[in-house]
């Protein structure tokens, strides 16, 4: 006996093959009608007038840092006698490499912690039965609600009291614990996606729960941990609150303070140099981000799935 | 004396091994077990009398006397009885009321944490003993631990987590909400003065002082407002860009997606800084063009004109629009590929044309995604602390209004009431309001999700 043949013929694929359709979009375009021209027209119209209004505060501020002087008057988005002493500037008379080391300090060890505790606790919630699992879960998801601020002026108060200010350590484990409800359950909701035959058989090999999670489930997480990953790594080059609160001596400043501070007087004239600044803090996330735009936005939404 | 000892009744050794905390294990003869427990019970009792001085005899006062446990849960019942005061001998030490609250309240939550090893020895001792008078079998205290570290493999790996929850969330937020009820603030700081417990003085201010209660009102009004404006147009606008990105007239999709997507990924505390520069009344280039060209006369000072608020707050909905309509666009756009062409296909036959088509199917597609978004997005511009105070920092200023300009969000009043003003039980019953605001969004938003009912 054949296998029984379909009555039906399995229908074409949804979505035919992409160069045909595009051939077929370009032979529509050449041999479209007026009034399919005249869309189009428009249609690239408003693309471009919202590109204008996205682009031009972008070119106005590196115009501004390249711009002669140093007031917010004599920035212009196309400087005429371009100049890179306030590059210079940044580096000589202001402490912004300290300022930036800080940051980097604070963002590394807050993307390596995060990055740590939430994939283990995540890996816990998800794949383990234990007492005191759904009250921690809860727990956690209230605590969350509280903003990141409120937690930040009680820790100001107690940090102020005990003397534990200014350190750069201490900010980074605050900024770890306050991220550190979220994470979890990003993480366990990724977690609980990955199929747990995986587990199973190698738990019935004899691996350990350690092995299991390093060896299979730890690979397997690589999106939502690159997510957490630059998320957290980002985060306090623009966090400005706790910092702002728990740092105070001029050399335990982070870049956003910093730059923050140079804007806030308009009449110490150091508006370009701020711009140098703000363009060097910029540039390195705006690459990080356009790349991985992929990463972010599904860690984004899948965040919002399972809350 | 093996079959007397068997008769023991279960509740035996349990109130022995509440007393005595592992009495009841030795009772038991598991010496491990009690030994275990015993450790517990000795480092409560030996922190308790060494950090204290319990020599005092009929002196004793748990102010000067007091260790560890009862120094701070006296510190945290009183917050201290003797301010600082000048004698002739120079300063005296006086209680430090804060630093007593914190300290009372880490005993506190050490105190809790001990509780739970108590309840765990006291059952333990009691229910071993049923289960042998039931005939069960003897169990050795290594077998024991054994089974117990294989079973509490989770608790191993989440501690680190949850310690620093702990002692970096849980106690900043417990603590913040003890401030609420104190008289905390400028007219009242330690060491030099004592803190004192105030009852709902501080909600009865907010709510009962008429100048507070416009304050809070109009702010909350404005925040609202602003919450809801600001979702609105950024999923709008968004939206639109990401239906026009799809469609396939767009040459060059990729690029154009790539532009739109940068006021998204330049980081935004510089974004809001620069339109910030942009809307300075006395220098900004935006005043000057509008001057330049003849459409007003004189320059127009954006965020601090008193007599124009609204114009502050329609420039900050402006930029916030800026900020925020890359991040729907991004995803709405990636919903949008994943719907198959065929819903098309089968719409076009029946004759419906394109806005149909995106009414109908487009619309509600996207929306059923997105809707947990929205809910996300309304509560952190609720709490969009970034946008407002770089730009405006509240401004302009509103004389109606204690301590907050016509921009300020309830998030950004309470960060200059806290930080510059130093009312920090005014701050504190604040930050209480939001987070029951915020937690009542969140919740109702959870309900209506699965990860809640999957738990």
């Amino acid at each position: 006996m054949t296998a029984p043949q379909p009555l039906i013929a399995p229908e074409p694929g949804p979505a035919p093959d992409p160069a045909l359709r595009a051939r077929n979009a370009r032979r529509r375009r050449r041999t479209a009608p007026r009034s399919e021209r005249v869309a189009s027209a428009f249609l690239h119209l408003e693309l471009l007038v919202v590109a204008v209004i996205v682009i031009f505060p972008l070119l106005w501020i590196v115009g501004a840092s390249f711009s002669p002087g140093t007031g917010l008057a004599n920035a212009s988005p196309i400087p005429e006698n371009a100049t890179v002493e306030h590059y210079v500037n940044l580096f000589t008379n202001t402490s912004y490499g300290r300022w930036y080391l800080n940051s980097l300090y604070v963002a590394t060890l807050n993307m390596v912690g995060s990055v740590v505790l939430s994939a283990l606790c995540g890996y816990v919630f998800s794949r383990i039965r234990f007492r005191g699992r759904k009250a921690g879960l809860l727990g956690i998801l209230i605590l969350q609600m509280f903003p990141t601020f409120l937690t930040a002026i009680a820790v100001y108060m107690l940090f102020l009291n005990f003397g534990l200010l200014d350190s750069l350590t201490g900010l980074a484990l605050v900024s770890i614990a306050a991220a550190l409800p979220y994470n979890t359950w990003l993480m366990k909701g990724y977690t609980d996606n990955l199929p747990s035959s995986l587990d199973e058989a190698a738990a019935i090999d004899g691996a350990s729960r350690w092995t299991i999670f390093v060896r299979i489930v730890l690979p397997l997480m690589r999106p939502m941990l690159t997510f957490v990953a630059i998320t957290q790594f980002t985060m306090p080059w623009m966090d400005f609150i706790l910092p702002r609160l728990l740092l105070q001596s001029p050399d335990k400043q982070t870049v956003a303070l910093g730059l923050f501070a140079m804007i806030e007087d308009v009449y110490q004239n150091a508006f370009t140099t701020f711009a140098a600044g703000a363009v060097i803090l910029a540039v390195p996330i705006t690459i990080l981000y356009i790349v991985l735009q992929r990463y972010l936005v599904t860690g984004a939404s899948a965040g919002a799935e399972k809350g | 004396m093996s079959t007397a000892q068997q008769r023991l009744p279960a509740s035996v050794p349990g109130i022995a091994s509440a007393l005595v905390w592992g009495s009841g294990q030795l009772l038991n003869r598991q010496a491990g077990k009690a030994a275990f427990f015993f450790v517990f019970f000795a480092a409560l009792i030996g922190w308790e009398i060494g950090s204290g001085n319990y020599y005092a005899g009929m002196d004793y006062t748990p102010r000067s006397n007091g260790g560890f446990f009862v120094k701070g849960l006296w510190g945290l019942i009183t917050l201290g009885t003797k301010p600082r005061e000048m004698t002739l001998t120079g300063l005296t030490e006086g209680d430090n009321s804060i630093v007593l609250m914190a300290n009372g309240l880490i005993s506190l939550l050490t105190l809790a944490l001990l509780a739970i090893v108590w309840i765990w020895g006291v059952r333990d001792a009691a229910g071993y003993r049923r289960r042998l008078n039931d005939g069960g079998p003897r169990q050795s205290s290594l077998a024991y631990f054994k089974r117990l570290w294989e079973h509490s493999f989770a608790y191993i790996v989440l501690s680190p987590g949850m310690l620093l929850i702990v002692f970096m969330s849980v106690l900043p937020v417990l603590f913040g909400i003890l401030v609420a009820f104190t008289d905390y603030n400028r007219d009242n700081l330690p060491p030099k003065n004592l803190v004192h417990w105030v009852g709902f003085e501080n909600f009865a201010t907010i709510f009962a002082v008429p100048s507070w209660t416009a304050t809070f009102l109009g702010v909350l009004g404005w925040t609202l407002v602003w919450a809801v404006v600001a979702t609105a147009t950024t999923y709008a606008a968004g939206f639109l860009q990401a239906v026009l990105l799809a469609n396939r007239k767009v040459r060059f999709p990729r690029v154009w997606r790539s532009i739109f997507l940068l006021p998204w990924a330049v980081p935004g505390i510089v974004s809001a800084l620069v339109f910030r520069s942009m809307f300075n009344g006395q220098f900004g280039p935006i005043s000057q063009w509008l001057v330049d060209v003849g459409i007003t006369d004189e320059r127009v000072y954006w965020f601090t004109d008193p007599s124009h608020p609204n114009l502050a707050r329609g420039i900050a909905l402006l930029v916030n629009l800026w900020l925020g309509f890359p991040f729907f666009m991004a995803l709405v756009g990636g919903v949008l590929t994943n719907i198959p062409d065929s819903y098309y296909e089968a719409a076009r036959m029946d004759g419906a044309g394109p806005l149909q088509q995106l009414r109908h199917i487009t619309l509600p597609v996207v929306h059923r995604t997105v809707s947990p978004l929205l809910i996300l997005a309304f509560v952190s511009n609720f709490n969009n602390f970034g946008v407002i105070y770089f730009l405006t920092q509240g401004g302009p200023d509103n004389a109606g209004y204690r301590f907050a300009g016509s921009t300020d969000l309830l998030i950004t009043w309470l960060f200059t009431l806290t930080l510059d003003n130093r009312l920090y039980n005014i701050g504190a019953v604040m930050s209480m309001l939001i987070f029951v605001i915020v937690g009542t969004i969140s919740v109702w938003n959870l309900n209506r999700s699965k990860a809640i009912r999957e738990l």
